[in-house]
């Protein structure tokens, strides 16, 4: 077992200096910071000097083994934007993107699971079929239209006619913008103890994931009709364990094992595409830094941004690679046949 | 004489479709006395599983019970509300399903399967339940149950895991069991074991049994009463022995006709006539064109030294990699035109061998010779190899698996031929719908997808594409274990035409000695990847040297009740 975690460790090193390198690469490409970093007045030596402060001259691999040596000792180097340590801006703007990816994140993989039974297991019934069709709209509309749609409705507001008290309801009951008041704890801040953080948090986490509940919940649903149709489900039945027992202990084990692997890597997913997210309601968290970062070449940011993400879902991995083995004895090393 | 504990009366099953009703089970009346064991046989699609799953009320919807009704103990089950019916299930009538690997849920232990259904029937405390649950284990025959309650279903053999479905059945004490094709998964030595216990537990506990099977064996050995089924109906019912030994209906009589006997070689299969089931097969039309290649002198194939292993346990450092031997030094001959027969139990690496003289497994060791030029091994040759590609084809053992759903049945037979360009590319056309005519299915089948057709008419399509390239040389790795007895001797009939009229060489691989005893000329017995016996066929099975030999032998059902009526011997 401990062998099996080694192995997997060292492959999640090898993976991340892929990316790192990859990305690294790929920044060569976005532009020169020294366009961005300068004005229109500027002469050639400014130019120089600056290439030469920012280690800009140096050989491509040079440049990358710095970047590693320092990023191990937590050193991302200095926002050229912002002329501040990257390490601290993505410290002070991470909060806000995991508390908004966590929530998204649970309300994914609650709803969706649970959705996605309820759907398996009343098949023929007119809610589940409602409920499968309206799904179709959550995997099909992009997030960004997602967005858009939900600050139309829910931040602007439409008003409905209604035959008492003022004559109308409006519609206008979240903020589209920002994350609200949110509590400094020192170390991390939060959006969650206050009321208008809360309220700030609901259309966001519904856009980031709205997509990733309807995947889940397709997922669950087509595994769930699978485990239902095996041997071992009839067994059950047969053997007189009531329906729930078999629908909630039996099955539903069953249906999460492969569902475990498509939910971490939706986890992942759920950071990534909150740049959109973010961008789309201007909240304060690392993909909006990023998209910001990206307009002004600030190769620093980047860099750390791209390698954070990339932890992170190696990491999720990792957990799910040794979910799968909590939950399926078959794959245990140790439990050989006898 | 005793009550019956379970009594059928008029059953009919009615399953609405677009088309119309379909009534898969009519008019189905019999009983079950305590402590008797009572056989359901019958063909598939007969209404077997039908009647067995309406009896423990397990009918999948939109199937349902439309007449007749089924009695426990003289009190009416079929008509109780859903909520009853499921407090029959488990504590009066239990289950036991076919196939041992797929019934029992892989993520929770034996035990916990265990405990959580004697608590869904009695009131007792976990503490004890668990020690039922071992207790049960023990009763059932599996050995150290105090170890073995908390291992999960895959630590257990195929074998052991039928004995915990029994265990699993017989948690709330239930007055019937309704057995499935409980032994159709497994050994022939596993299953006079199981068979064994059922017996057993019958006796002891005054249980009922429906024992549903398609084996005439399975239901000579252990059953006290018989009903045949065909097409959903009973058409024949009564005492075993009776039934058996002088079948009245006509179905019944070409049915026992049909079983493979163990004890004498036929000239061809007695094939079931009943219902206008044979479809011709045009031996005479394929050996017109076959080409005659007289055979050399000297075995035709030889298999020397064959050895494989694979990888049980992978490390980095070799030194401790652990290796699974799989085939171990099998070495023997095939002479030119002859059927030779590999037999073994599941595991003993038939089919392993049959891959590697197919050339879809390397060798670790040894090499094989196709007419003295090595194809395979160590001094294989890349030209030797091709040469003796276009020479061999197999037909593997599920029809539903070894044709590809998405291709038109043409593509399927004309795709050997084609990659090994034995036919012109305009002629394949002509040439495919030829071959599909001669095996019995017309031409036009080639335009239809697998799914259309059943499983003996799949196995025809596999062996219409092996004969596409026109072959010397058979591989049939259990070519009708997956088919029914009527479909099997049809098949067997069709092999054998080919080895008759076409001059073909054949291994033949299968588990089932009484098949190997009718289709080959000698044979060779594996244990665990050892060849202990090789010997002629007649020889093997009246004086086998070899005690393993002795033991496969003496472990196949009798037949001896079943009637003679109407075998030629050759």
């Amino acid at each position: 077992m401990l062998s099996y975690i080694l192995r997997r460790i060292l492959q999640s090193v090898i993976v991340l200096l892929v990316v790192g390198l990859v990305a690294f690469s790929m920044f060569r490409f976005v532009g020169d910071p020294i366009e961005q970093l300068l004005g229109q007045e500027r002469t050639q030596a400014d130019v120089d000097r600056l290439r030469e402060a920012l280690g800009l001259n140096e050989p491509f691999v040079v440049q990358y083994l710095g970047f590693l040596g320092r990023a191990i000792q937590g050193d991302f180097g200095i926002s050229y934007r912002q002329a501040r340590p990257v390490a601290e801006i993505l410290l002070e703007r991470a909060p806000a993107t995991l508390e908004l990816a966590l929530v998204s994140g649970i309300i994914a993989v609650v709803l969706g699971i649970a959705l996605g039974v309820f759907t398996a297991i009343r098949r023929e019934g007119f809610a589940a079929n409602a409920i499968m069709t309206v799904s179709l709209i959550g995997v099909s509309l992009p997030t960004f239209l997602i967005g858009v749609l939900l600050i139309w409705f829910f931040g602007i507001g439409i008003e409905i006619p209604v035959p008492w008290g003022d004559g109308t309801i409006s519609t206008k009951l979240f903020p589209t913008f920002g994350r609200g008041e949110v509590v400094d704890l020192g170390w991390w801040t939060t959006g969650l103890l206050t009321e208008s953080g809360r309220a700030s948090l609901v259309l966001p986490a519904i856009t980031l994931g709205l997509y990733q509940m309807t995947l889940i919940m397709r997922l669950v649903r087509s595994e769930m009709l699978e485990v239902l149709r095996q041997d071992y489900i009839r067994f059950a039945r047969a053997r007189g364990l009531k329906a729930r027992v078999v629908n909630f202990r039996h099955a539903l084990k069953n249906t999460l094992v492969p569902v475990i692997t498509i939910i971490g890597l939706q986890l992942g997913a759920i950071i990534a595409f909150a740049i959109i997210t973010e961008t789309v309601f201007q909240w304060p968290g690392v993909g909006l830094l990023f998209i910001n970062a990206v307009q002004f070449v600030d190769i620093p940011v980047m860099a750390a941004y791209l390698m954070l993400v990339s932890v992170m879902f190696v990491v999720i991995n990792l957990i799910v690679d040794l979910l799968y083995v909590t939950v399926d004895p078959r794959l245990r090393i140790d439990g050989g046949t006898a | 004489m005793t009550d019956p504990v379970l009594k059928i009366t008029g059953l009919t099953v009615e399953i609405p479709t677009r088309r119309g009703v379909v009534r898969p089970v009519r008019d189905v009346s019999w009983d079950i006395r305590p402590g008797e064991i009572v056989g359901v046989v019958g063909e598939s699609g007969a209404g077997k599983s039908m009647t067995g799953n309406a009896v423990i009320g397990l009918l999948d919807r939109p199937a349902h019970i439309s007449a007749g009704e089924i009695d426990l103990d003289g009190r009416r089950i079929d008509d109780l509300p859903e909520r009853e019916k499921a407090r029959i299930r488990g504590r009066r009538i239990a289950m036991i399903f076919q196939d041992p690997l797929t019934s029992l849920n892989p993520l929770f232990t034996v035990g916990q399967q265990l405990v959580e259904t004697i608590r869904a029937h009695l009131d007792v405390s976990a503490g004890e339940a668990r020690e039922r649950a071992v207790a049960l284990l023990d009763r059932v025959g599996i050995p150290d149950p105090g170890t073995r309650v908390d291992q999960y279903p895959h630590q257990f053999s195929g074998g052991m895991r039928q004995r915990v479905v029994i265990a699993l059945a017989l948690c709330a004490e239930p007055e019937v069991v309704v057995a499935d094709e409980p032994t159709t998964a497994l050994d022939v030595s596993i299953q006079a074991q199981i068979l064994d216990l059922i017996r057993e537990l019958a006796r002891e506990r005054g249980m009922g049994v429906m024992l549903v099977t398609h084996d005439m064996g399975v239901i000579a050995e252990t059953t006290d009463r018989v009903n045949v089924m065909y097409d959903g109906e009973i058409v024949e019912s009564g005492p075993t022995a009776r039934v058996l030994g002088a079948p009245e209906h006509p179905y019944t009589q070409s049915l026992v006709a049909a079983v493979p006997r163990p004890d004498r070689k036929l000239r061809r299969f007695p094939q079931v006539s009943y219902g206008g089931r044979e479809t011709a097969f045009r031996i005479e039309d394929l050996a017109r064109d076959w080409p005659a290649r007289p055979a050399g002198d000297g075995p035709f194939l030889e298999a020397r030294g064959l050895t494989k292993r694979f990888l049980e346990k992978g490390s980095l450092i070799p030194s401790r990699r652990r290796w699974f031997t799989a085939v171990d030094d099998a070495s023997f001959a095939i002479r030119p035109g002859e059927v030779f027969g590999l037999v073994g139990e599941s595991g003993s690496g038939k089919s392993t061998i049959a891959r590697m003289i197919a050339g879809l497994y390397p060798l670790d060791e040894g090499e094989v010779r196709f007419e003295g030029e090595v194809v395979a091994g160590a001094g294989a040759t890349e030209a030797a190899r091709d040469a003796y590609r276009s020479q061999v084809q197999m037909i593997f053992q599920d029809p539903f698996s070894s044709l590809n759903p998405r291709h038109r049945v043409d593509r399927i037979v004309a795709e050997p031929a084609l990659h090994l360009g034995v036919i012109p590319k305009a002629n394949v056309t002509a040439r495919v719908g030829e071959l599909l005519d001669r095996v019995g299915l017309g031409a036009e089948a080639g335009l239809k997808y697998p799914h259309e057709f059943s499983g003996g008419q799949r196995q025809r399509i596999s062996i219409a594409r092996a004969l596409a390239t026109q072959p010397r040389f058979l591989i049939c790795d259990e070519p009708t274990s997956a088919l029914d007895v009527s479909i099997q001797a049809q098949i067997l009939n069709i092999l054998k035409d080919l080895q008759e009229h076409l001059g073909l060489t054949m291994l033949f691989i299968s588990h089932d000695l009484p098949v190997v005893r009718q289709m080959c000329d000698r044979v060779g017995v594996l244990k665990d990847g050892r060849l202990v016996e090789v010997a002629e066929t007649a020889r093997l099975f009246e004086a086998p040297e070899h005690p393993y030999t002795r033991e496969l032998i003496s472990l196949m059902p009798k037949t001896d009740l079943l009637s003679n009526a109407g075998l030629a011997a050759e």
